[in-house]
């Protein structure tokens, strides 16, 4: 049997997603193949921190406008206290030398951890391929239950 | 046969098993790696992560201060 390990990322809360790259790192150093399928509120993590030029029409502008843009734009999924939680937390991660998600996310892809993004959430909310980092793959449920079926691990985040 | 040293101590979960994988990569079999680390998680997790990948654990010390890990590449 193959030995694979799929990760559903749907959410886009800061602690959530830690635990997620946490666990895909994890997984990756310990020899398996892992995939990572970034939908919905998930693939804001895979924003650029830049604003990039790209044509948006009113409602996509909306969207693009109020979610997060990128990993170091995330609250958490509680005691965010518009933010401020969130600041705090980065604060104790940093002194307490735990890993930044930018960070989680250039050690996942520098291990091969395949990071596939579900272009019908792109759509819905107007996120254009230009507007996300480099390294990841565009697809749709379909490739996600392909590699699910061959994996023995996996989780919805 | 090579022996390789690992400064892990204050890296978090998933540093030191990141950094072992990454050297268990460039090592050769027969290898050793010799490990510093200071999160105690990391206890259970080498013995997870030889057992999954094969490579064997030769020694494994604990001190009031750090964590010290010999494995042998396989």
């Amino acid at each position: 049997m193959s030995d694979k390990k799929t990760i559903v990322m749907f959410s886009g809360d800061l602690d959530k997603v830690m635990a997620g790259l946490i666990i895909a790192n994890g997984a990756a150093a310990m020899g398996s193949e892992v995939t990572m399928f970034f939908t919905f509120w998930g693939i804001n993590v895979l924003r650029k921190a830049k604003k990039i030029k790209v044509k948006k029409d009113f409602m996509e502008k909306m969207f693009g406008w109020m979610m997060p843009r990128g990993a170091e734009k995330l609250g958490l999924s509680k005691m965010n206290f518009g933010g401020m939680g969130a600041l705090m937390m980065k604060d104790i991660m940093k002194k307490k030398n735990v890993n930044t998600l930018p960070e989680l996310i250039e050690s996942a892809q520098m291990m091969g951890v395949k990071m596939i993004v579900c272009t019908m959430s792109m759509d819905v909310m107007g996120i254009k391929e230009a507007e996300l980092i480099d390294g990841l793959e565009f697809a749709g449920v379909a490739s996600y239950l392909g590699e699910a079926e061959e994996s023995n691990v996996n989780l919805f985040i | 046969m090579a022996d390789f040293n690992l400064n892990c101590k204050g890296l978090q979960c998933p540093g030191p098993i990141v950094q072992v994988f990454k050297t268990a990569k460039e090592a050769q079999s027969g290898d050793i790696i010799n490990v510093k680390v200071t999160d105690r998680g990391f206890i259970k997790d080498i013995q997870a992560w030889c057992k999954k990948t094969g490579n064997e654990l030769k020694e494994l010390n604990e001190t009031e201060t750090e964590i010290q890990v010999k494995i042998q590449k396989k």
